[in-house]
């Protein structure tokens, strides 16, 4: 690999991070603020493709992004409402919801489980032709994630400092104590849930339509790997209020991006980065865990030592 | 006004477990009563607690507060109208979250979407002034960071910044240290005397049950077994007391933090 590899290798790995880190804040929302593991961020990911390719096609290219977030909504909703109002385990909640957008997403996509877009007018397509000529005409994906991302960023950092936001907060920390504010925590969990997967639907909308096609397993263990991409911002940004912590957020889907793809280039294969995301997850959460034990194994391990020479003095 | 009529509790009914904690219990609270409520481990204080602010919902009975028949009311419903401190400081606050979006949260009334202003923020300040903590200082600061006692006392202030109709307060000076205890102990009364608050406090303390307040009821086995005020009560000792329960329940008080501290 040379130097002048990096340019577009830096490019991808910013673009793929962008899309992706959508989907990071939305866990943001989700996994650090509310505490809730949503495992149905894959099959929300996927529908967000879906909705939004099939909006597309059929000739809406704005629309089909509002529409994407709007499925999103519907699917934080269903999770929430299951885990809040039915008595399922949210960890439950979350699987079950994500068998379904299997069967609901290849419907969407009207029996098939693959969509092209090569045809279709998207927000990338529009944008290119506009550029075309210009010095940022090869950037055009670049602009359309950064401006989401950057609209995404900022609404989070008015919102969490709403009341309704501080209560979101406040209900992954302490139910009781939103309880005691007259909130209901089942409220903040629902809205929580609805605007995290409003963002995953768009992640995977904008996903899909940069790279002109939609497969039903676009989203495909996309939980693992924001996470993973998420603990990375979060061990990054250890100080620091909300919006720098959600902005430490995309800048771990990005490193992780670029890892990945640095990685290709040195011929790892392609099907590798699931297992990478896995790894890093398991190190980044485990990490802190085994921090605790080393300094008890070792003072055990100085103990036997003393025991021992005391057994053999006696 | 709480009015509590015949409300009974069996946790883990037709099992072997099965335990009446709540028997066929009533109670009438007036305003500006402050009771003062002791009895043994396990006689059903913090029970009734629950059963008034809604962690669960009682077997039978009703609980009317202020002419509202709560009976039945969601607990974060019930909320708005009654304010509660626990033993454990932990629970009253959010850790993560500063202490200025704490206070924000349970002071209320900016709106769902409404942000901390300048003159909420003045607000809290004066009102942290008053614990002569230096908190006014820390306003942007974890909660997490304060200890047990300063935790209490912005719980505190969290659950009266709006005075609620009834102030339940459960053992909330027992897992501080005797100086923060003292402390948090005497802006407590600060508060509901400034407040004019309703409020039933449990200890663990007879001496200060009998000093504290205007009331104290003494519980056993789901039941209250003395309710004394007046002169009655100014003249008793915490001898009295000890030979009042032996008298009516039969036995000793077995409570070991109750016989410490008399």
């Amino acid at each position: 690999m040379n130097l002048a590899d990096m340019g577009p290798l830096l490019q991808t790995a910013l673009e793929l991070g962008l899309f992706g880190s959508l989907t990071v804040l939305a866990l943001y929302l989700s996994y650090t603020m509310l505490n809730v593991c949503d495992l149905s961020t894959d099959g929300c990911f996927t529908m967000g493709a879906c909705v939004g390719a099939a909006v597309a096609i059929s000739g809406h290219p704005f629309l089909s992004i509002i529409a994407a977030m709007l499925a999103g909504v519907i699917s934080g909703f269903i999770v929430a409402f299951l885990q809040t109002k039915m008595g399922i385990e949210s960890l439950l909640a979350g699987i079950i919801v994500n068998t379904a957008w299997y069967s609901v997403n290849v419907a969407i996509m009207g029996n098939k489980s693959l969509l092209n877009m090569n045809k279709t007018a998207t927000v990338f397509t529009l944008l290119k032709e506009k550029l075309q000529g210009t010095a940022f005409a090869g950037q055009y994906k670049l602009i359309i994630a950064f401006l989401a991302v950057a609209i995404v960023v900022l609404f989070l950092s008015f919102f969490l400092k709403t009341r309704l936001g501080l209560a979101i907060r406040a209900t992954g920390n302490n139910p009781d104590m939103v309880r005691s504010s007259s909130i209901n925590p089942a409220f903040t969990t629902i809205v929580g849930l609805c605007v995290a997967n409003a963002f995953t639907g768009l992640s995977g909308c904008l996903m899909a339509q940069s790279q002109k096609s939609v497969n039903i397993d676009i989203g495909q263990g996309m939980v693992t790997v924001a996470l993973a991409s998420l603990l990375i911002g979060q061990v990054m940004f250890v100080k620091g209020g909300i919006t720098v912590k959600a902005i430490g957020a995309v800048v771990g889907a990005f490193i992780f991006r670029l890892v990945y793809t640095i990685a290709l280039r040195f011929n790892m294969p392609a099907y590798m980065l699931k297992l990478v995301s896995a790894v890093i997850v398991i190190i980044a959460i485990s990490g802190p865990y085994f921090k605790k034990k080393i300094p008890l194994a070792v003072r055990k391990h100085n103990l036997k030592k003393i025991n021992r020479k005391e057994d053999a003095n006696a | 006004m709480l009015k509590i009529s015949n409300i009974s509790k069996t946790f883990n009914p037709q099992t072997v477990n099965a335990k009446l904690a709540l028997d066929d219990l009533s109670l009438t609270v007036n305003d500006g009563d402050f009771i003062t409520i002791i009895g043994a481990n396990g006689a059903g204080k913090s029970t009734l607690f629950n059963a008034i602010a809604g962690s669960f919902y009682t077997d039978s009975g009703r609980i009317v507060l202020n002419d509202t028949d709560i009976t039945l009311m969601p607990e974060h419903e019930r909320a708005s109208m009654i304010g509660r401190l626990f033993q454990d400081p932990m629970r009253g606050t959010a850790a993560g979250m500063t202490i200025e979006e704490n206070l924000t949260l349970a002071a209320g009334g900016t709106g769902w979407f409404g942000q901390i202003n300048r003159s909420k923020k003045k607000e809290f300040k004066e009102i942290l002034s008053r614990l002569n903590m230096g908190l006014e200082d820390r306003m942007k600061q974890p909660m997490g960071l304060l200890s047990g006692g300063q935790r209490q006392a912005v719980t505190l202030l969290m659950a009266t910044i709006n005075p609620p109709d009834l102030l339940l307060l459960d053992e909330h000076t027992a897992a501080l240290d005797p100086a923060a205890a003292a402390n948090v102990l005497e802006i407590t009364e600060d508060i509901v005397a400034r407040d004019k608050l309703t409020c039933l406090m449990i200890t663990h303390n007879m001496q200060s049950a009998l000093k504290q307040g205007n009331r104290t009821i003494m519980m056993d086995r789901g039941r209250i077994i003395l309710d004394v005020s007046g002169s009655e009560r100014d003249a008793m000792t915490v001898e009295d007391l000890l030979e009042k329960f032996k008298e009516i329940s039969g036995r000793d008080l077995d409570n070991d933090r109750m016989l410490l501290t008399k």
